[in-house]
C-alpha cells in the first residue's frame, strides 16, 4: 500500500505538472483527490490495515494529498499568471487612437470676458446690478441730464417704442435707478444690452452691450476714478498695462473722460491696431454730475462719485482679434467652437 | 471741425509740429481725431513756364512744349491741352512723380517725341474750379497772379497749398470750439501762449441803415437777439484766394464774395450768418414770429416746405423769407443781380431751431450750431467782422450803423471760487494761484472769491465745471492715483448665482452658449406657426426701426434659436447643441408701466445625436441639479410650434415651468432647416422661484439592496410614467429605485401592445431585506399594473 501511495503521488505531481490549463488541474484533483478519487479510494482501503500500520499509512497519505494539493496550487497559480500575461498581450489597444468625446459647451466669447470683467469688480467689492432694456425717456436721457431737444441725444440714435418709452441707449439709466434704491456708498457694475439704431456693418450693431460702473462715497475724486480704473486695466490685460485719460464730456458727468490702455498688440510702441498711437480707447468715465446725483436724492456737497461705461464688444474684438461684429449675433458653431 | 493751421496761426503763433499740437490739444480736451498736409500725395510737381509751343509733327492735337522748371535746361512735354500759350505758368509733374489719385508720372514718348513728365490740370492736383475760379474746367491749370511764379518751385507752396488740416470732435457743450478763434483760445490756454481777439473795425460813413431796414422780434423766447445790417453797390465775384484757402482747408466750398463772407465768418467767429436781398424784403421790415398755420416757404435748396405754428421763422412784413437758424429762402436769397444786401446775425433758442430742423428734416450747419445754444453777445462783433470783410475785398459800400433787436441782454454768471472744493474734489493739490492763472487763460475771470464766466461759455454753470477747467489744464495725467478704499462687499446675489449656475450646467451639458437680437420681424410669428388670434403676436413695436427684420420685441425666443439653428444647418454644421438665456418682452397694459421683460432658458438641438429623449436627459438633468426635487410631466398636442406627439410639458407644483419637444416639420421647412430639431423653453422665474437649494445628509445604507425585474405588457398608449407611478406607490419606502430598462413593441407581441421592463432595487434602512419581502413587493407591484391593464410578460 505505501507503494501505491507513493506512486499515486508522483504520478499525480508528474501529470499536474504537465497540465496546461486550469480546466486540467480540477480534472486531475477530481481524479486524485475527489469523492470518488483514486486517493480517496485507497484510503478507503485502510480499514483492511493492522492497528499498527493504520497511522503510518493515514500519515503516509495526508503527506501525499498535501503534497498534492500543494503542487495543484503552485501549478494553478502559475497557470493563472500566465493566462493573465496572455489575456494582457491579445487585449492590447491602439492608445492613440482619438478618445471618445465628453464635450462640454462653448461659452460665447461676449460672457468669457464679461465674466472676466465681473470677477475683477466683485474682487473690488462692487456689486452686479441690472435695470429694465425697456426704459423710460426720463431715466435714459432727461436724469442723466440730457433734457428733451439737447443735442447731446444725437451721439445716441433711439429706437422709440412710445412717447416716454424707449430701448436704452446705455447702461447709464441703472446708475439712477441704483441711486434712488440705495444710500451710499454704492459700487456697482451694471452689464447689459443697449440698442442703437445704427445700421449694421462691421463695426456697428443696433443692439450691443455695456458695463455701467459706479461709485458713490464721501471723498472720491477724479484721482479715486483714475487709480480704480488702472487696477481694472492692469487685472484684464495685464500687470504692465498702463492706461491714458484725456478730457472729454458727457452730459452725465463732470469732469469727463476717455480712457486709453496700452495698445494689446504693442504694447505702447504704436502699431496698426492702435493707429499708431500706441493706446486704445476702451471707455467713456467721470465724475457723476451734481445735477444726476441730486436727481438720484444724494446731496453733491456730501457725496461724490464716479461713473463709467465701456463696450464689451469692442473689448472681446480687441482681445480675441475679432473683426466683424456680426459674427457674435450669428453664432455660427465654427465660430463658437473657437472660444 | 476742421482746423487749418494756418488760419489757427493768424491770431496765435505755435512753435510746435502738427503731431504736437494734435496731442497737446487732446490731452487739454480739444480731441484731436487726425490730421492731414493738404496734397499730401503729391510729389515732385513744380513751377513751370511755357517756353515754345509747337505742334506734334504725327498727331492733329497733340502739342510739343519746351517748359522751363527753373533747371539748367528745359524739358520737353507733350500735352494735349488746348488752352496754352507760350509765356504761361502752369504746374509741371516732373519725371517720377506723383498726381492725385497716386498716379505716378514717368518719362515717355507720346508718338515717338519723347516726353520728360506732364502738365497739369487742377484735377490732377486734387483741386477744382471753386479753388481756383479763372481756371479752365478741361484744361492745364494756368496759374493767376494770386501764386507765386517763383519757376522750379514746390506746386504746393506757389498755389497755397500746403496747410495742415487738423480734425477735431467738438462735443455738443462747447459750440464755441466750433471756429477757428475758439480753439486758438484754447491752444492759448493750453500752450501758455497769448492770444488776443481781433476787433473788426468798419469804416462806413455813407447813409443810416434805420432808413432802410426794420427788426422786430416776436417771439423774444426763441430769439435772443437779431442784429442787421445793409451793403449797398455788392459786386458779386469770386473772392481773393486767402479766403478761398481757408475755406477749402475748412472743408467749405467756396462761392462767392458774398457767400463765403458768411461762411468765413462762421468758421471764423463761430456765429451763422445769413444774406438776404433786400429788394425781396417787403417794406425793408424783418419780422421773427411764429410761423402761421398754413404757411409755406420754399427753402434756398428748391423745396417747398409747410410751417407749424411752432417753427420760427424770418419774415417781411407779409411772408416768412427764411426758417429761423435753420435756412434761408430761395426767393430772397442772393442772385447774380443784387445789389443791396442786409447781413443777418442773430441768435436762436437751441431748443427750437432743434425741433424745428428736425420736423423738417433739414439739418443744416447753421441748425447744428445754433442747437447747441450760441453766445448773443458774439452776433454784433461777427456782423461787425463779416462789415469789415466786405470793404476788405470791395465787395460793396456798407451803409452806416446796424439794426440790433436784444430784448434781454444776456449777462455773465457768477460763481463762487472755491480753490479748496477743487483739489478736494479732483485729489490735487494746485494753489490758488496757479488755479486762477489757468482759469485766465480761458479768458474766465476771477475776483476776489467770485468767478466770472464769460457768455461764450454757456457750458460753465457749477462748481463741478469750473474744477473741470482746472482739472484739464492741470493735466488729467498728473492727478495721482488713489485706491478705492474702504470695505464693500462683492458678492452675486442668489439669483445672479442661480443664473451662473444655469450657465455652468448647460456648458457642461454639452450646449454652447448663443446671443440673438431681442428684436424680430412679425413675420417670425407666422414662421413659427402660432395661428393668428394669438396672444404671442401682440409684441412691442419699434415706432423707428432700422427694416421690418428688427422691427419688433420678441414675446418668444424660439424663432431666434430657430434662426441660429437654420444658420448652422445652412453652413453644413452636421450638429447643434445651443442655449441662450433669452429675455422675452411683453407690452405694458397701461402707459404708466414698463413692459415686462421675462427671462428664459431656450435650448435648441439637432444632429445624429439628437432626439426627443436626449433633449429630456438634458432638462431632467439640469432641474435635477438646479434644485427641482419633484415634477410631473405632460404630453403636449397643441402647440403650433411643436410636434404634437413628441411634446411635453414639465410641471413643478401645478406650474407649466418648461416646454419640450421636436419642432413641428412645417416650422422646420420655413426656416429652412432640413432636419429634425428638439427645443426646450424654460420659464427661468418659475424654476428660480420652486427650485430648493436645502440639501440634508442622508447616512449610507447600512444594509444590503435585492433587485428584482419585472416586464410587464400594456397597451401602447400607456404611459410608461404612469406605470412607474404605480409600482411606486405600490411598493412605497422599500423601494429605492425603479429603472426603465426596455420598451419593445414588435412580432413577440400583440400588435397595439408593448412590452415595458422595469429594474427595481429594494432595500429597507433597518434590516437586510429576505427574498419572501421582496417577492411580496412585487407582487404588490405587480397587482398595482394590472390594474393598469399591465400584466405580467
Amino acid at each position: 500500500m505505501k507503494e501505491r501511495i507513493e506512486a499515486l503521488g508522483l504520478s499525480a505531481s508528474q501529470e499536474l505538472n504537465n497540465a496546461q490549463s486550469l480546466q486540467e488541474i480540477e480534472a486531475l484533483r477530481v481524479k486524485y483527490l475527489g469523492k470518488k478519487g483514486e486517493l480517496t479510494a485507497i484510503l478507503k482501503q485502510m480499514g483492511s490495515l493492522s492497528a499498527e500500520e493504520r497511522p503510518v499509512m493515514g500519515q503516509l497519505a495526508n503527506a501525499v494529498r498535501a503534497q498534492i494539493e500543494e503542487v495543484i496550487e503552485t501549478r494553478a497559480k502559475e497557470l493563472k499568471e500566465a493566462e493573465i500575461e496572455k489575456k494582457l498581450i491579445e487585449e492590447s489597444i491602439d492608445v492613440t487612437m482619438p478618445g471618445t468625446p465628453r464635450s462640454v459647451g462653448h461659452k460665447h466669447p461676449l460672457s468669457i470676458v464679461l465674466d472676466e470683467v465681473k470677477d475683477i469688480f466683485l474682487g473690488m467689492g462692487f456689486k452686479i446690478s441690472t435695470g429694465p432694456e425697456i426704459e423710460w425717456d426720463e431715466y435714459n436721457f432727461e436724469a442723466l441730464n440730457i433734457p428733451q431737444d439737447h443735442p447731446a441725444r444725437d451721439t445716441q440714435d433711439t429706437f422709440y417704442l412710445s412717447e416716454n418709452k424707449l430701448l436704452r441707449s446705455q447702461t447709464s439709466p441703472v446708475q439712477v435707478r441704483v441711486m434712488e434704491q440705495q444710500e451710499p456708498p454704492i459700487r456697482i457694475i451694471a452689464p447689459g444690452r443697449v440698442y442703437r439704431s445704427d445700421s449694421v456693418d462691421a463695426t456697428h450693431s443696433p443692439l450691443f452691450h455695456q458695463i455701467e460702473g459706479l461709485v458713490v462715497d464721501k471723498g472720491i475724486t477724479m484721482g479715486t476714478l483714475k487709480g480704480n480704473l488702472a487696477d481694472f486695466a492692469k487685472k484684464l490685460y495685464g500687470e504692465d498695462t498702463k492706461i491714458r485719460i484725456r478730457p472729454h464730456h458727457f452730459q452725465f458727468t463732470e469732469p469727463s473722460c476717455e480712457v486709453d490702455v496700452t495698445c494689446f498688440r504693442c504694447h505702447g510702441e504704436g502699431c496698426p491696431m492702435c493707429k499708431g498711437e500706441g493706446f486704445i480707447e476702451i471707455l467713456g468715465a467721470g465724475m457723476v454730475h451734481p445735477n444726476v446725483l441730486r436727481r438720484g436724492g444724494i446731496d453733491p456737497e456730501e457725496y461724490s462719485g464716479y461713473a463709467f461705461g465701456m463696450g464689451l464688444e469692442r473689448l472681446v474684438m480687441f482681445r480675441f482679434n475679432i473683426d466683424d461684429i456680426r459674427l457674435f449675433y450669428e453664432n455660427d458653431l465654427r465660430f463658437l467652437k473657437q472660444f | 471741425m476742421k482746423l487749418s493751421r494756418k488760419w489757427l496761426s493768424d491770431y496765435i503763433t505755435l512753435n510746435v509740429t502738427d503731431r504736437e499740437f494734435a496731442h497737446a490739444m487732446t490731452m487739454s480736451g480739444s480731441k484731436v481725431e487726425g490730421y492731414e498736409k493738404e496734397g499730401a500725395e503729391l510729389t515732385g510737381i513744380v513751377v513751370g513756364q511755357i517756353l515754345t509751343l509747337e505742334r506734334h509733327p504725327d498727331s492733329d492735337h497733340l502739342w510739343v512744349c519746351k517748359v522751363d522748371v527753373g533747371q539748367a535746361e528745359p524739358l520737353q512735354i507733350v500735352t494735349g491741352a488746348q488752352n496754352l500759350k507760350e509765356g504761361d505758368i502752369v504746374p509741371v509733374a516732373l519725371d517720377n512723380s506723383v498726381v492725385s489719385g497716386g498716379k505716378k508720372i514717368k518719362k515717355g514718348k507720346l508718338r515717338g517725341v519723347e516726353s520728360c513728365g506732364m502738365l497739369c490740370s487742377l484735377e490732377e492736383l486734387d483741386l477744382s474750379i471753386h479753388d481756383f475760379p479763372y481756371a479752365v474746367e478741361d484744361g492745364i491749370f494756368v496759374l493767376g497772379d494770386d501764386c507765386d511764379k517763383t519757376l522750379g518751385m514746390d506746386i504746393k507752396q506757389a498755389i497755397g497749398y500746403d496747410d495742415t488740416i487738423v480734425e477735431f470732435e467738438i462735443t455738443s457743450n462747447r459750440p464755441d470750439c466750433l471756429s477757428v478763434t475758439g480753439l486758438a483760445r484754447e491752444a492759448s490756454a493750453t500752450f501758455g501762449v497769448p492770444f488776443k481777439m481781433p476787433e473788426p473795425k468798419v469804416s462806413a460813413k455813407e447813409g443810416n441803415v434805420s432808413e432802410l431796414l426794420k427788426v422786430r422780434i416776436d417771439a423774444p423766447e426763441k430769439c435772443y437777439r437779431y442784429v442787421g445790417a445793409v451793403v449797398k453797390n455788392v459786386k458779386i465775384e469770386p473772392s481773393p484766394r486767402w479766403m478761398r484757402e481757408r475755406l477749402r482747408a475748412s472743408g467749405v466750398r467756396p462761392i462767392n464774395n458774398i457767400v463765403d463772407i458768411t461762411n468765413f465768418v462762421m468758421l471764423e467767429l463761430g456765429q451763422p450768418m445769413h444774406a438776404f436781398d433786400l429788394r425781396y424784403l417787403d417794406e425793408g421790415q424783418v419780422i421773427v414770429r411764429n410761423a402761421n398755420a398754413g404757411e409755406t416757404i420754399t427753402t434756398l435748396d428748391g423745396i417747398e416746405r409747410s410751417l407749424s405754428p411752432e417753427m420760427l421763422v424770418i419774415a417781411d412784413a407779409n411772408k416768412p423769407v427764411a426758417v429761423a437758424g435753420v435756412m434761408g429762402g430761395e426767393y430772397s436769397g442772393i442772385k447774380d443781380d443784387t445789389t443791396t444786401i442786409v447781413f443777418e446775425s442773430a441768435c436762436f433758442n437751441g431748443a427750437s431751431v432743434r425741433r424745428t430742423a428736425k420736423k423738417l428734416g433739414l439739418r443744416t450747419e447753421a441748425s447744428a450750431r445754433f442747437e447747441k445754444e450760441l453766445d448773443p453777445n458774439n452776433c454784433l462783433m461777427s456782423l461787425l467782422r463779416a462789415l469789415e470783410l466786405v470793404e476788405q475785398l470791395g465787395a460793396g459800400e456798407v451803409v452806416n450803423g446796424v439794426v440790433d433787436a436784444y430784448p434781454s441782454v444776456k449777462t455773465q454768471t457768477k460763481l463762487p471760487f472755491r480753490p479748496d472744493y477743487i483739489n478736494e474734489f479732483i485729489g490735487i493739490d494746485c494753489s490758488r494761484e496757479q488755479q486762477i492763472k489757468y482759469l485766465n487763460s480761458l479768458e474766465i475771470e476771477v475776483k476776489d472769491d467770485e468767478i466770472i464766466v464769460p457768455t461764450f461759455r454757456g457750458d460753465l454753470q457749477q462748481q463741478a465745471d469750473i474744477a473741470e477747467e482746472v482739472a484739464r489744464l492741470y493735466g488729467y495725467e498728473n492727478i495721482p492715483d488713489k485706491p478705492l478704499e474702504g470695505v464693500a462687499g462683492g458678492y452675486l446675489t442668489e439669483y445672479q448665482h442661480f443664473l451662473e449656475d444655469t450657465n455652468n450646467l448647460m456648458l457642461s451639458l454639452g450646449l454652447s452658449e448663443i446671443i440673438t437680437y431681442s428684436f424680430i420681424s412679425p413675420k417670425a410669428y407666422d414662421k413659427i406657426n402660432l395661428p393668428e388670434n394669438s396672444k404671442k403676436r401682440n409684441s412691442i413695436k419699434i415706432l423707428n426701426p432700422l427694416g421690418e427684420d428688427t422691427s419688433v420685441m420678441r414675446t418668444t425666443a424660439l424663432p431666434g434659436i430657430l434662426q441660429v439653428l437654420a444658420h448652422n444647418y445652412k453652413n453644413r454644421n452636421p450638429e447643434a447643441a445651443v442655449y441662450e438665456m433669452a429675455t422675452e418682452y411683453e407690452p405694458w397694459e397701461s402707459d404708466d408701466e414698463l413692459a415686462t421683460e421675462t427671462p428664459k432658458l431656450i435650448l435648441g438641438l439637432y444632429g445624429a445625436d439628437s432626439d426627443y429623449y436626449v433633449l429630456k436627459g438634458i432638462v431632467d438633468e439640469y432641474l435635477n441639479k438646479i434644485g427641482i426635487k419633484s415634477m410631473d410631466i405632460r404630453p403636449v398636442k397643441d402647440n403650433p410650434s411643436y410636434h404634437p406627439g413628441r411634446t411635453a410639458e414639465i410641471i413643478v407644483a401645478d406650474r407649466s415651468v418648461c416646454i419640450l419637444g421636436e419642432i413641428h416639420p412645417k416650422v422646420l421647412s420655413n426656416f429652412e432647416i432640413g432636419t429634425r430639431a428638439y427645443v426646450a423653453e424654460i420659464d427661468l422665474n418659475s424654476v428660480y422661484e420652486l427650485r430648493s437649494t436645502e440639501k440634508i445628509y442622508k447616512p449610507l445604507p447600512k444594509f444590503p439592496s435585492l433587485k428584482r425585474d419585472i416586464a410587464v405588457v400594456c397597451d401602447r398608449s400607456t404611459p410608461v410614467l404612469q406605470l412607474q407611478r404605480a409600482i411606486e406607490s405600490a411598493i412605497g419606502k422599500n423601494l429605492e429605485s425603479v429603472k426603465l430598462f426596455d420598451v419593445y413593441q414588435g412580432e413577440q407581441i400583440e400588435r397595439d401592445k408593448k412590452s415595458v421592463a422595469f429594474s427595481l432595487t429594494l432595500r429597507a434602512s433597518d434590516r437586510t431585506l429576505t427574498d419572501e419581502e421582496a417577492d411580496s413587493a412585487v407582487k404588490k407591484a405587480l397587482k398595482a399594473l394590472a390594474e393598469l391593464g399591465a400584466v405580467l410578460r
